[in-house]
């Protein structure tokens, strides 16, 4: 039986995590060399906490998909990070930050965990400095800054739009360093593939070599995952196409609880999508919101060019909608404004799939140079995919599955419910609530690993009874049949339909009833639907070759069986939730004027959901309390 | 739009490739390169046969996971963009069109179009990092960092791994990969404490792994898509003599800034 405790400490917001430290058991350096910690995924999350881990004289076996663990998919994120250095003197603090980022996941994430973030922002730039990473700079030498969706400070630090690549980079240094050193083993190329519970502690996991095709039994004193969100459960997201569920899903499985997976971010402007054999969309960093207006006909079926539509015919439906913060307002709220807009036919491009985003004003008023300078990259990109020129006609964009709050959920240690099993960045819950705002996943992802995790996992390991585990013990060797029997089925599969084409109908059928607006009529439907869907999967869906080889195939039919089971319990969230916060827009919980409805009375609450084989999932609920900031209407009008 | 398709395949890397010929039908011009190869996938994987292998993961131009040489040339006709960013509406209708894989001595064929391309990490270990511990890290404006500084070295510092310029390089030298992180180290004062070992260090390591020698043909430039300036190679042959004469210049049981690392 699952029971969530929090363990956040008592006392003053402001000194919470300083005195948690403080209580926090340490281990002795001569004690680390013997202590083993698995990490899976190298991400900003993954590659921060295994480098860290192993300068602190930690063991450490880490373990990636990818060819490389400079490959993992940090390493697209394009706008930047935040932290509240308050460089520009514009007003910005850690009670700002932390309230900025409370608001903005609409009052759905807990206190103590949004400020400790905030706190620990100013260290994670300067950590990344010190590592080398080329931030932009003024012209006197001192770091640059840039505002970005939801605030109304510039408080975000930035690579030209290659934020996340660069970051990600350093971090990948750093554990070079480590592998050099012989303190952490990295084995690239390995995908995880359940987790191994021995007395109640996550001891291990089980992975496939995926070149060779071996399934090997790797145990550790304790497990930490850091394998990313889910949003490629829709099928075209902007994210990579091999980031997928499967490890957190499979620790659900044997007992992890996962926390809101209903809150999936749909962020605003990506490049629309223009024909069914299209595999993944492409996002258009939210930087572009900061100099471009967005905006449709106001009429419907209007088709005339852009430039032909005069001022007075155009709605600039943001500035319109949220005068204060006009194109700046945050994701959720922007995906939603453009929906309603499309929704009444006056949508622009194929389908009317589409809104405009335009630069004439900031082209007329700074020239062409300087937008250049600012988004050349992004322009160049866009023509390339399009074959359009934004300098000269405005972008379409649309909005696409990009981000998930939602994730394993885990308490002010970032343990999940299993003892010994950790969870940092995407992959968990913690911190963003039902809403993230731009420019905070790289900042959470490097803040719960290199500031966080190292002191919580000492403690963890500094107090747990932990007995030796090796590969034959009776739980491994359980977790290793399980995963037998699961390629065994898959690779008998020789039916007729591809796995690719199971994932493209999921997809559909999750963004049309489970997407940026949800009703109760249609998740009734995705929830009758999918179980249908799934068994036509395991009847139907064609794996070639065999096992023991490189199989790309095989690992894909793998993750898309998990996301017919995933998708399962993403409705089941979405249906608990009769309240719309933050990216979860319930149709029947509405203002008059299209406004979210939140119910602080029945839904302040984190929704925890434990596995049952075979039945419905059980909810837990973790209750929300605020103690220091009331929660408001949150309005960006 | 139609094209024909020939395609490297090879079981592994023991065992013996060849082109083989595919059909690819209805092609839409708004399709990217590997949307098109998605296609033929599908079709072989209906009709029981293997798909073709190849490696893909962001398909937006960052990650540099994907390895083609189409036509001859890594990453496709098109200057500065990765495969992913090809689109079909850049060939002709009815072309035929040659895939192959990253060729080089360091990067093994695993499959098809897929290689081994972990030698390019193995050379970063040997020290395309700055040595720093977690914690303790002075504030990131106490190291003034002019702005022209900040960008030649984040030129430098957009290198996405991918090996094209190995595989361009009739050679077979990394050394547009090597220069590109040794110059975004040397060009900031973070990377200097470990400037002289580091270079050594890291053109060791590419020696090692049975990379060749840089012959000056720049074809890594013309191929790289970040469109990293061949003039770092000239900055890391800069940074080489400078490590030589600064290393001669030193006691010699002075040791390495990554002795420790060995």
């Amino acid at each position: 039986m699952t029971k969530l405790d929090s363990k956040i400490p008592s006392g003053p917001l402001e000194s919470k995590w300083d005195r948690h430290r403080f209580s926090e058991k340490l281990v002795s350096p001569h004690n680390k060399r013997k202590l083993t910690v698995i990490v899976v995924g190298t991400g900003l999350a993954g590659a921060s906490a295994a480098s860290t881990l192993g300068q602190l004289g930690y063991q450490v076996e880490c373990f990636c998909f990818q060819d490389s663990p400079r490959r993992a998919h940090s390493i697209a994120a394009q706008g930047g990070i935040n932290a509240a250095k308050n460089y520009q003197d514009d007003g910005d603090s850690v009670g700002r930050l932390f309230y900025d980022t409370i608001k903005g996941g609409d009052f759905r994430s807990r206190e103590a965990n949004v400020y400790r973030l905030a706190q620990i922002s100013g260290q994670i730039i300067d950590q990344c400095v010190a590592l080398g990473i080329p931030f932009a700079r003024e012209y006197g030498g001192q770091l640059a800054n840039r505002s970005f969706g939801g605030v109304q400070v510039s408080r975000t630090f930035y690579c030209r739009g290659q934020t996340g690549q660069q970051l990600l980079l350093g971090a990948y240094s750093a554990l070079c360093w480590q592998i050099e050193r012989g303190q952490v083993t990295m084995r690239p190329r390995t995908e995880m593939l359940d987790l191994i519970v021995v007395d109640g502690q996550a001891r291990g996991i089980v992975v496939r070599d995926l070149v060779t095709g071996r399934i090997s039994i790797h145990t550790a004193h304790v497990v930490v995952l850091a394998t990313g969100g889910y949003s490629n459960v829709y099928y075209l997201s902007t994210n990579a196409s091999g980031s997928n569920v499967t490890a957190t899903y499979r620790a659900w499985k044997q007992g992890a609880a996962f926390a809101n997976p209903c809150f999936t971010q749909i962020h605003p402007t990506a490049i629309p999508p223009s024909d069914a054999y299209q595999a993944k969309l492409t996002l258009m960093s939210e930087s572009l919101r900061n100099d471009g207006r967005l905006w449709v006909p106001k009429m419907p079926g209007d088709t005339r060019a852009p430039r032909e539509i005069s001022e007075g015919e155009r709605d600039y439906f943001l500035e319109r909608r949220y005068p204060r913060f006009g194109n700046l307002a945050p994701r959720d709220i922007a995906s939603r404004a453009v929906k309603a807009v499309c929704d009444e036919g006056r949508g622009v491009g194929p389908n009317g799939h589409g809104v405009y985003l335009d630069f004439a004003g900031v082209v007329e008023q700074h020239g062409l140079d300087v937008v250049s300078e600012r988004y050349g990259n992004l322009f160049e990109m866009y023509h390339r995919i399009t074959g359009e020129d934004a300098y000269h006609a405005p972008m379409r964009i649309y909005p696409a599955p990009h981000y998930t709050m939602g994730g394993l959920w885990v308490d002010y240690n970032l343990m999940s419910t299993i003892p010994g099993l950790f969870v940092i960045g995407e992959a968990n819950f913690a911190d963003h609530g039902a809403n993230r705002l731009g420019a905070s996943s790289l900042m959470q992802g490097l803040g719960d690993g290199y500031f966080i995790l190292p002191y919580t996992i000492g403690h963890y390991l500094a107090t747990a009874k932990l007995p030796p585990v090796t590969e034959d013990h009776t739980e491994a060797r359980k977790a290793h049949h399980r995963v037998l029997n699961r390629m065994a089925r898959l690779l008998a599969a020789k039916g007729r339909r591809t796995a690719a084409s199971f994932h493209r109908e999921l997809g559909s059928l999750l963004w049309n009833y489970c997407g940026m607006s949800r009703t109760k009529i249609g998740l009734k439907l995705a929830l009758s639907s999918i179980p249908t869907l799934r068994e036509d999967f395991w009847r139907d869906v064609v794996v070639p070759g065999t096992g023991d080889c490189f199989n790309q195939e095989l690992e894909y039919a793998g993750r898309v069986a998990d996301y017919l089971e995933f998708a399962e319990l993403l409705c089941h969230d979405a249906w608990h939730r009769q309240e719309s916060c933050g990216a979860h827009f319930r149709e029947e919980y509405q203002t008059g004027d299209g406004e979210p409805t939140r119910d602080d009375t029945r839904f302040a609450h984190v929704a925890a959901w434990e596995y049952r084989e075979g039945a419905s999932p059980i909810l837990h609920k973790e209750p929300l309390a605020f103690e220091f900031v009331q929660p408001t209407t949150r309005s960006y009008q | 739009m139609n094209f024909t398709l020939r395609i490297w395949r090879q079981k592994g890397a023991n065992e013996g490739g060849r082109f083989v010929t595919y059909e690819a039908h209805d092609v839409n011009p708004g399709m990217s390169f590997l949307e098109m190869l998605d296609g033929v996938n599908q079709k072989l994987l209906v009709n029981g046969e293997e798909p073709v292998a190849f490696e893909h993961d962001c398909r937006e131009g960052i990650c540099g996971s994907c390895s083609l040489v189409i036509d001859g040339i890594p990453h496709g006709p098109d200057h500065g963009i990765t495969t992913c960013q090809l689109y079909m509406r850049r060939f002709p209708d009815g072309a035929t069109i040659t895939i192959e894989p990253w060729r080089a001595k360091a990067f093994p064929i695993i499959k098809d179009l897929v290689v081994d391309r972990s030698a390019l990490d193995r050379v970063m270990r040997a020290g395309g990092y700055i040595s720093v511990n977690t914690g303790g890290a002075v504030d990131g404006n106490a190291l003034l960092i002019g702005k022209d500084q900040a960008e030649t070295a984040m030129d430098a510092a957009s290198c996405i791994g991918c090996g094209a310029c190995v595989a361009a390089c009739k050679n077979a030298s990394a050394m547009l990969f090597v220069a590109a992180k040794v110059s975004h180290l040397a060009l900031l004062p973070q990377g200097k404490p470990e400037r002289t070992g580091r270079v050594g260090a890291m053109i060791e390591a590419m020696d090692r792994e049975g990379f060749g020698s840089c012959g000056n043909q720049y074809e890594c430039e013309a191929v790289c898509p970040k469109r990293i300036s061949v003039r770092f190679i000239a900055t890391l042959n800069r940074e080489y003599l400078r490590a030589g004469i600064v290393e001669s210049a030193l006691p010699s049981d002075s040791e390495s800034p990554h002795a420790e690392s060995v």
